[in-house]
């Protein structure tokens, strides 16, 4: 398999939706992923978006999660509020796509602020739903660029939680089954039974030297 | 105040006139601030921020708003999507807190003391959490039409339109046309707000724009982008600001300035719903 580092990741993406019925999509690479899984390995995906849409068949790329093109010809729609508290709590969103600018060993993941929250360096956009989907959605697949700047030992925030805070806390009782997946253009990353991030593949051409160069701490490998 | 509408129907109008108007020291909500907040951020309109989603989306960040943060000029109280529009939901119900599944190991609770757990009475132990009603002095929403007795009709993305209406004490409704109340009794299922709920009703065609309005014109991605460059650099934001807002003494002039080559590109192919038939009971 050859392509360009985005098209790796999608490709990547696609096949983790294998299946799939109900998938909570973000614009960019999950959404590019989850039409490709639709025209694939998952015929039968409904494309959900936190606008309010349910079963999505847009006639073209969308630019953002609000587009027109998502509302014409979808399944359904719907206020913000059923869509967040029937289908995301209410447990019948089967995979959540997030991506981040910061993850940790553990799956957290920080779109809020690079630096101190009070003083930021650099101000994120924020949680969006991205924290809600990573509590609820069964399972959580994530996208996103590598390097040692954005898999970090220490996370400048926790947006989104993993299996477990850096603090030690564990996840609450009712939450779904948190990071399942970590996709990224050098490999494709999986998780322990206690939770910690472990190297499962590589991308094509890419060595675990490349791994080790883009990574803030030692991750733990479990190639087949 | 409120200026609600998730990426559809976000009111460009009312931001500019308030911009117009000189309106300093306001508290802005919004899930997502959007141009519309970074323009009245940079307008100086703007004293503290409640919101959960601060992008420019598809394209980046919001640049006016990331520098009033970063210089510590504007205060931030934030949210998650689920629980921003339970601070609504709440408000419009006359309810003190929303309960919701989000925040459990999020460091956001840390940075906003208004995230708080309650146990449930029924089951100790099970920690929810909670925010606060959010009950706007005014929210203004943008809407495809209404009739003279403020009974408004949304279709399309409704995002937390309703919620974030009901929540205010008072109601602005801009529409892209004003239609016989008949029209409205025709489809009742379509109304978003019923008259009871609105305070008063704007007619301003064109006032989502660079938002969209369902069925009436596309979202104008190309000015999304644009706006990426001219925000950078506060002196071209401002120029913009002179010109496409404080230069402009309304909206009919926004829109003629803005031209009828860009206005026709934006217009979308016909694709009507089916009708269905309510039936007649006599």
């Amino acid at each position: 398999m050859s392509g360009t580092p985005d098209e790796l990741m999608v490709a990547a993406a696609a096949a983790e939706l294998a299946g799939v019925r109900t998938v909570f999509v973000g614009i960019g690479l999950p959404n590019a992923a989850a039409i490709l899984a639709r025209r694939t390995v998952a015929p039968d995906l409904e494309l959900i978006y936190e606008s309010g849409v349910i079963g999505a068949r847009p006639s073209r790329l969308p630019d953002s999660i609000g587009d027109p093109a998502l509302v014409s010809g979808a399944t359904a729609t719907m206020s913000m509020h059923d869509l967040f508290a029937y289908f995301l709590q209410g447990g019948r969103i089967q995979v959540g796509m997030l991506g981040a600018a910061q993850i940790d060993r553990w799956g957290n993941l920080n779109t809020t602020v690079i630096g101190p929250y009070p003083n930021p360096t650099v101000r994120l956009p924020g949680s969006g739903g991205a924290c809600e989907i990573a509590l609820n959605a069964a399972r959580v697949v994530v996208v996103m660029s590598q390097s040692p700047r954005s898999f970090v030992e220490r996370i400048d925030f926790v947006t989104s939680p993993g299996h477990r805070h850096p603090d030690g806390r564990s996840r609450p009782a009712w939450a779904g089954g948190g990071p399942d997946t970590v996709i990224t253009q050098l490999g494709v990353y999986r998780f322990g039974a206690d939770g910690e991030m472990q190297l499962t593949a590589l991308q094509p051409g890419i060595g675990e030297a490349d791994i080790d160069a883009a990574s803030g701490w030692h991750i733990r490998r479990a190639l087949a | 105040m409120a200026i609600e509408g998730f990426t559809h129907l976000i009111c460009f109008a009312a931001g500019h006139e308030i911009i117009r108007q000189g309106r300093c020291d306001l508290t802005l909500a919004r899930l997502t601030p959007d141009l519309v907040y970074d323009q009245m951020v940079a307008a100086g309109c703007a004293r503290k921020l409640i919101f959960s989603w601060l992008g420019n989306p598809g394209v980046g960040s919001l640049h006016a708003v990331r520098r009033a943060i970063e210089g510590g000029g504007l205060e931030v109280e934030e949210y998650s999507h689920f629980g921003m529009v339970g601070r609504y939901v709440a408000g419009a119900a006359h309810l003190p807190f929303y309960p919701l599944r989000s925040y459990a190991g999020s460091d956001l609770p840390a940075v906003n003391p208004l995230i708080q757990w309650v146990s449930s009475p029924y089951a100790p132990g099970d920690e929810v959490a909670v925010v606060p009603a959010l009950n706007p002095n005014v929210t203004i929403i943008h809407a495809q039409r209404a009739d003279t007795e403020g009974n408004v009709q949304v279709w399309g993305l409704v995002g937390v339109q309703r919620e974030a209406a009901l929540a205010a004490e008072r109601v602005i409704a801009v529409v892209e046309e004003l239609v016989e109340a008949e029209v409205i009794r025709a489809d009742p299922d379509r109304t978003l707000l019923p008259g009871v709920a609105v305070t008063a009703v704007c007619v301003e065609p064109y006032g989502a724009h660079p938002s969209f309005a369902q069925g009436y014109y596309d979202r104008d991605n190309a000015f999304y982008r644009a706006w990426d460059p001219i925000s950078r650099d506060p002196a071209q934001l401002d120029a913009w600001l002179e010109e496409w807002v404080r230069g402009v003494p309304d909206r009919a002039s926004y829109l003629e300035k803005l031209g009828p080559k860009i206005v026709a590109a934006l217009q979308p192919k016909p694709r009507p719903s089916g009708s269905v038939d309510y039936g007649e009971y006599s």
